[in-house]
């Protein structure tokens, strides 16, 4: 069984379609990253896995999106509990106004767990999880915008694995960092994989190249080609994947 | 072949540079000086009346000599009433328009009403709480009518910059909450909120400096010609300043007499609308540092 799968998967914002047929399966413990050009639908496919697309006005969404072979559209579905399967991360590290350890704390509490030993156990498996551990120690009770911007994102991430999910969900996570955060996170996602199955957009094409097992390339709301990362590198198949990996459009 | 002359090109567009910061700069320094004109037109004029008793005697002799003291408590009291009622319900007004309703005819609806509500000519404001809280509702002409007609004007400027404030708010925020299973009132309450705060005291300062000076909406409904005693409860009447410099300006018993009182009463509402703006921008600053972004 796959991990995550779409079938059929169309989204529409109001009369423009934003994504259409997406038919795509991801085998748990892998990366895969999604690339493609701006507004080709990669964030969007992304968000169907945690239907983080449900909170925009006039949203359409068609076919059938899986997690554990179970339907997450299919009527009845929790969906505060669906979202605690996957953990995401954004763009530009955004941290909560709040201190070091609550921003990892805060998806316990929003979930209703109050003991506060458990708490801090866990906050700080998850802060050692994302390496970051030594560096904020002594400092938890202190504002987490007091961290550098490659360590307020590896707070993030720290605060989507403190709920525990089986799913990361990345969008663009290191195109706000320097190379040197860069690095870390991307050796960061390469550890998380023996845990979680990891899904990352991408504008970076070395950065694809470098951490993710599968690559899925998105034009124009359509999935051109799916493959192993390697083979889409080294052998696309469409001409428009090799135009694209070659640089010569995007 | 050079059909551009780049050392003429260059020449004209630093004059034109020029000239336009030259005028941008002077109408910037003509409001300030338009400013400073009034202020010190005031201070010139309400200076000398200023003093310990001024500010905490009784009027006396028909408002030509003594102080103001229950004109400044009522203003006060009017204030704090006004913002008692408007600042939560607005704030939670916007809260409602900016995070639940989703975009649509009836969104547009309420927004187009609160900003008509806002285009409202105060002594509207001053008719409607007279008919509806001093009359119907019988509360008397009372500080609690009073309050609730100025917390009425002060609404929609509440809400609109409530909602500015929070729209300032980057959706990822919301996402990496809710994304952690967080309700959306868990999210509003513990990330959207705190966030947005700063900006949300901008609109109880802005209300605050209307609410202060506005004579129409009080007029009908609380203040008092001359009450030489501070008010007891919210049934009483009070004195405010706004319509004391009004009395006194227009239909005192000697205006003559009474006209550096007058200057020294705008001078007092001008410095307790000042003293407001500097708290609240304090607050501001405070919050701000707390919530500070990267």
């Amino acid at each position: 069984m796959y991990k995550l799968e779409s079938k059929n998967a169309n989204v529409f914002y109001g009369a423009s379609q934003a994504l259409t047929d997406i038919n795509l399966a991801i085998h748990s413990h892998t990366v895969t990253a999604l690339i493609g050009p701006s507004g080709c639908g990669k964030s969007t496919y992304l968000r169907l896995f945690n239907r983080m697309n449900d909170l925009i006005d006039g949203i359409k969404i068609t076919g059938q999106v899986l997690i554990d072979g179970q339907d997450i559209y299919a009527k009845g579905v929790n969906v505060d509990a669906l979202r605690k399967k996957t953990g995401m991360v954004f763009q530009k590290p955004n941290p909560f106004p709040k201190t070091i350890f609550e921003n990892v704390a805060y998806g316990l509490r929003v979930n209703g767990i109050t003991d506060a030993k458990f708490i801090e156990e866990r906050v700080e498996t998850s802060i050692k999880q994302v390496v970051l551990w030594d560096e904020v120690k002594d400092k938890l009770k202190k504002s987490a915008f007091e961290l550098s911007g490659g360590q307020q994102q590896r707070l993030c991430i720290a605060r989507a694995l403190a709920i525990q999910p089986s799913i990361i969900l990345m969008d663009e996570p290191t195109s706000a960092l320097d190379p040197i955060s860069t690095a870390k996170v991307e050796e960061l996602i390469h550890e998380l994989k023996a845990k979680y199955t990891i899904v990352v957009v991408t504008h970076n094409m070395q950065q694809a190249g470098r951490i993710s097992d599968s690559t899925a390339f998105f034009y124009l709301g359509e999935l051109v080609e799916y493959n192993t990362t390697k083979e889409i590198f080294t052998n696309p198949k469409n001409q428009r994947t090799q135009n694209y990996i070659t640089g010569r459009f995007g | 072949m050079n059909v551009v002359n780049e050392d003429k090109l260059a020449k004209s567009k630093k004059r034109n540079q020029s000239i336009a910061f030259f005028i941008l700069g002077l109408l910037g320094y003509f409001i300030v000086a338009i400013l400073l004109i009034i202020l010190s037109f005031i201070v010139y004029k309400g200076i000398s009346v200023i003093n310990w008793s001024f500010i905490t005697q009784m009027p006396e002799d028909g408002m030509t000599k003594g102080g103001i003291y229950p004109a400044i408590i009522g203003t006060l009291y009017l204030v704090a009433g006004s913002m008692l009622f408007a600042f939560p319900i607005g704030v939670l007004a916007a809260i409602y328009m900016n995070e639940y309703v989703k975009d649509g005819v009836f969104k547009k609806i309420i927004k187009q009403m609160t900003n008509n509500l806002s285009g409202v000519p105060s002594i509207v404001f001053g008719l409607f709480g007279m008919s509806l809280f001093v009359n119907k509702l019988g509360f008397g002409d009372s500080i609690l009518a009073g309050s609730l007609t100025l917390g009425l004007l002060a609404l929609p400027v509440v809400i609109r910059t409530t909602e500015e404030a929070l729209k300032a708010v980057d959706n990822t925020f919301r996402q990496a909450s809710i994304g952690l299973g967080a309700t959306k009132w868990q999210t509003t309450r513990r990330v959207v909120l705190p966030i947005a705060f700063p900006n949300i005291i901008t609109g109880l300062i802005l209300s605050v400096g209307r609410v202060s000076g506005e004579t129409a909406p009080i007029l009908f409904t609380v203040a008092a010609y001359f009450l030489p005693k501070l008010p007891t409860s919210i049934f009483d009447q009070a004195m405010a300043l706004p319509y004391h410099l009004y009395v006194i300006s227009t239909s005192g018993t000697n205006i003559e007499e009474s006209r550096p009182i007058a200057y020294g009463t705008a001078l007092v509402l001008i410095i307790i609308v000042l003293i407001t703006n500097l708290l609240a921008n304090a607050l501001r600053k405070y919050f701000g540092r707390k919530v500070k972004m990267n």
